[in-house]
């Protein structure tokens, strides 16, 4: 395992995540002939998707599915590539110069970086919901973590809720692995497919069609489906049942378990910090960076690649990594010979096609994504969304003021699971667009890291004389 | 909530809250107390609330332990290792602690 110490001072090429996205860039920097080095925060490559491909004690493949496995090839390939892989390593800062804050094991280290290349993918989209904070909450991305990387797989009375492909996965690999699901609460209003069926075509040309009607079929002969146009988690000290309506009448169900899923979004935290200037995409309801055609950022020199990116999902991500590397490779080094983009171009454009009809069919209602009430909004410093709501009609006009009045963002999450709907919540209340208010301004540390960590920073003789004088 | 799939994946005990614990090997520590059936990891500083384990993938910190003595650590990053001491972290300070 490397240690912190037995990393080198510069690496031409810093890639930050182990998801296809990073894979694939450093795979093909790697082989190209630049010095290459991936940091992963995980205990193993794969990222989200293909969580734990290299460990999974899932071993009857039909369990994850086909799909799951591609990421084996990612890993292979990165890892024969020559690009150093470097596991439990948890990328704190990044500046506009480059300089990489890494910590692994307790020791900390700054790497220079040529280039670098964020690939620190997707999250789940908050889904605020009354309870959501309760014990035996989750979100249905966390189950399906705990079963690649565990192979844990639900048991006693789960409820799953929401929409989205991810949610109807799960439902499919929980169901093949032996769990059982009392039932699934589709939040996913019948109007949406009036806005998505316009973008039907390109779906049904893209190789999500076929695969997403297998899976609604095996998880709707097995599990009862309810519409639901509210749902609160109820319990004390942890879940202990579900309650939801749907066309005013409200129903009951005891749980043990309710694991939420309403989309993904870019995770923006790194790159956020590092300057990188971002848009809100209002048909992925998020913001995502400005990126030009290589999925350069902003800031020379650092580029977003994969989900990251705005979503397309795994083999897009892969594509999108090698592009980035692609132009990262030209600019370190122009005499290394590197694949032609455009049949990798072709590629990228084959898996995005029918993105527009899924964003459109999944898309959040208003309801699940700005809460109302004393619905908890940042779990961390437990905001409701009342109280942010009262502070933007008293004149607050975005989320950096909101943690003046509030806190809501300044907990250990640092705005993860707040940031989404604290921005809409005032969106909404004062009429502002989502560019107007903007997003929390996020600084290093990204992670928390001990002072000790800190303190085990090499430091040269220069550097010390210049602090002690 | 979770039971195990059939899994050969060798023992691993871990000491949460003074209790032995049964983990598997490529278990973190937050699966592992999902596995084992505990209800709360932690509890929040502002209202002392139980919370447990919630996304799994680093983002949210409602996995926060503190394990072996350092608080804040993120249970569903950090693999379980034979001996390793995890401590619920209490959140909300009591006036005198």
């Amino acid at each position: 395992m490397t240690a912190s110490a037995d990393l080198a001072p510069s690496y031409e090429l810093v890639v930050i995540g182990g998801g296809p996205a990073g894979l694939a860039a450093a795979a093909l920097a790697a082989r190209a002939g630049v010095s290459t080095v991936l940091f992963d925060e995980n205990p193993g490559v794969g990222g989200q998707i293909y969580r734990a491909i290299t460990s999974t004690p899932v071993k009857d493949r039909a369990i994850l599915g086909e799909d799951y496995w591609d990421g084996a090839k990612l890993a292979e390939e990165a890892k024969a590539s020559g690009a150093l892989i470097v596991n439990g390593a948890t990328v704190w800062s990044l500046d506009r110069q480059r300089i990489v804050g890494i910590s692994i094991a307790g020791k900390a280290r700054m790497i220079e970086a040529g280039r670098v290349i964020i690939a620190t993918g997707s999250q789940e989209r908050p889904f605020p919901i009354p309870g959501w904070t309760l014990p035996g909450v989750m979100t249905a991305g966390a189950a399906q973590t705990a079963l690649k990387a565990q192979g844990l797989v639900a048991s006693g009375r789960t409820v799953l809720a929401g929409g989205g492909p991810l949610l109807w996965l799960l439902a499919a690999q929980t169901l093949r692995a032996g769990g059982k699901i009392d039932a699934i609460l589709d939040t996913m209003p019948r109007r949406n497919w009036l806005h998505a069926m316009f973008h039907l075509p390109g779906f049904a040309l893209s190789p999500y069609f076929g695969k997403g009607m297998a899976l609604l079929k095996e998880v709707r002969a097995k599990v009862p489906i309810h519409r639901a146009d509210t749902i609160e988690a109820v319990g004390a000290d942890r879940v202990r049942e579900v309650l939801f309506s749907s066309g005013g009448e409200t129903r009951r169900l005891p749980a043990d378990l309710l694991l939420l899923h309403q989309g993904v979004v870019p995770n923006v935290n790194l790159a956020n910090a590092a300057g990188v200037a971002h848009v809100w995409n209002d048909r992925q309801l998020c913001f995502v960076p400005v990126l030009d055609a290589d999925f350069g950022s902003s800031v020379p020199g650092i580029a977003v690649a994969g989900d990251g990116a705005g979503i397309a999902g795994g083999t897009a991500a892969a594509e999108r990594g090698r592009i980035a590397a692609i132009a990262a490779v030209r600019a370190l080094k122009p005499d290394c010979i590197v694949p032609d983009t455009q049949a990798i171009r072709q590629r990228l454009q084959r898996e995005e096609m029918g993105r527009s009809f899924l964003d459109l069919l999944n898309r959040p209602v208003d309801a699940f994504r700005q809460p109302a009430g004393n619905t908890i909004v940042c779990r961390c410093e437990e905001v409701t969304a009342n109280q942010v709501r009262d502070t933007a009609k008293m004149g607050c006009e975005g989320p950096n003021q909101m943690k003046a009045f509030l806190r809501c963002g300044m907990g250990p999450c640092q705005g993860r699971l707040c940031g989404l709907t604290v921005a809409e919540l005032i969106s909404a209340e004062r009429g502002a667009t989502l560019d107007e208010v903007g997003y929390y301004r996020l600084r290093p540390p990204v992670k928390p890291i001990t002072l000790a960590e800190l303190a085990s920073l090499p430091i040269s003789e220069a550097e010390r004389k210049a602090v002690e004088r | 909530m979770f039971k195990r799939l059939a899994d050969s994946s060798p023992a691993v005990g871990i000491i949460v809250d003074g209790k032995p614990v049964s983990a598997r090997a490529g278990d973190t520590i937050a699966a592992a107390l999902l596995a084992a059936g505990i209800g709360h990891c932690r509890t929040t500083p502002v209202t002392g609330a139980p919370r447990a384990p919630y996304c799994l993938m680093g983002v949210c910190f409602d996995c926060l332990v503190t394990v072996d003595g350092v608080g804040s650590r993120q249970g569903c990053l950090i693999p379980v290792r034979e001996g390793m001491k995890v401590e619920t972290q209490l959140g909300r300070r009591e006036a005198g602690r």
